[in-house]
């Protein structure tokens, strides 16, 4: 495709990224309003979500803090619900991994699901662009979430009231990541991969930390491979 | 009450090792070439955490202390129909959202 310029290609990320918004305000007014009531300041609750940018991690941290809990076991339990960081960071690497060092660093630091859910959707679709396009498509991503989730934080720390019940936006992050997902299943091992994580993601949701998640996740990447070479043995391509 | 100096201590490390976790792999290997098997399973790393991540918030939704919801339930089904019959993420989350509402009204 000629015609795609890196603006374009921006500019495509921008608007893919766009109905995120809907997910990201809302969790972030929601983490500004429960700081405020946890006692934060307006500064200290934006510095929250400008310094770590991740909304879950952000709420267990400050669940157990609020709770008394010792200091360690709060950090610890935080980075442990950002595991899946790290594997967005080994999936992102065959894309990115040969921008220079400084941009790496960004876009590390913008990686959060939305971002790197949409990237790798429009990755696998787009398997022409060159590092240029996939970095412009990454930032084009980060343009409408990550301002909206310091911006709506702020709001929701000065305002520090709740969202009305009757919005049921707690299910804005499923739809979203399923809506997101559902298309990315194009072959039997993608099936097989998403329905293991599914199975053992419930059936280890007693572990504590979403250490549940990074087994689950663990399992359903061993499984599409497996799947992957398994249907290759057999002659069918995937 | 949290201590100030405390708070600022944990969004310090939070913010340190959160991006550790998302810089190690990106920043530490680079472009060198990775093993197959390696990107065989990287291929597979979107579909096998995202529904993961939220697979118990289908099954048990925070917002009614964990109990099955029906109307939840069914959102989420048509999210997953539309998403998979039409490829397209934005018509998934429209009727997704749509079947929702319309499930919460009738339930009452």
């Amino acid at each position: 495709m000629p015609t795609e310029t890196v603006k374009s290609v921006y500019w495509k990320g921008v608007r893919d990224a766009a109905p995120f918004v809907l997910v990201v305000v809302p969790f972030a007014l929601l983490f500004g309003v429960v700081a405020t009531e946890a006692g934060l300041n307006v500064v200290e609750a934006l510095g929250f979500s400008v310094v770590v940018i991740a909304g879950a991690a952000q709420f267990t941290a400050l669940q157990l803090l609020v709770d008394d809990a010792p200091t360690l076991i709060a950090i610890v339990s935080a980075l442990a619900v950002n595991l899946r960081m790290a594997m967005y960071s080994a999936s992102l690497t065959p894309h990115l991994g040969a921008a220079p060092l400084w941009q790496r660093a960004l876009v590390a630091y913008f990686t959060v699901d939305q971002s790197y859910a949409c990237s790798v959707f429009a990755f696998e679709a787009n398997p022409h662009w060159t590092l240029r396009h996939k970095l412009a498509y990454f930032f084009g991503c980060v343009s409408p979430i990550c301002p909206f989730w310091y911006l709506a934080t702020l709001v929701g720390a000065l305002a520090g009231s709740a969202m009305p019940d009757w919005l049921a936006l707690d299910f804005a992050v499923p739809i979203t990541f399923l809506a997101l997902t559902a298309p990315m299943l194009r072959t039997p091992a993608h099936m097989a991969a998403a329905l293991v994580s599914v199975v053992t993601a419930l059936a280890l949701s007693f572990l504590p930390y979403s250490l549940g998640l990074l087994v689950a996740g663990l399992a359903g990447m061993m499984t599409g491979a497996g799947t992957e070479v398994l249907l290759e043995r057999r002659g069918i391509r995937t | 009450m949290i201590e100030t100096p405390t708070l600022w201590f944990v969004i310090a490390c939070l913010g340190l090792g959160s991006f550790a976790l998302r810089f190690v792999f990106l920043g530490m290997i680079g472009d060198r070439p990775l093993p197959p098997w390696v990107l065989r399973h990287l291929r597979y790393t979107a579909v096998a955490v995202l529904p993961g991540l939220v697979a118990p918030m289908v099954a048990w939704p925070a917002a009614t202390g964990g109990q099955p919801d029906a109307p939840r339930l069914a959102a989420a089904l048509i999210t997953i129909g539309v998403g998979l019959a039409t490829r397209n993420v934005l018509a998934a989350i429209g009727s997704g959202a749509a079947g929702l509402y319309f499930g919460l009204y009738l339930a009452g």
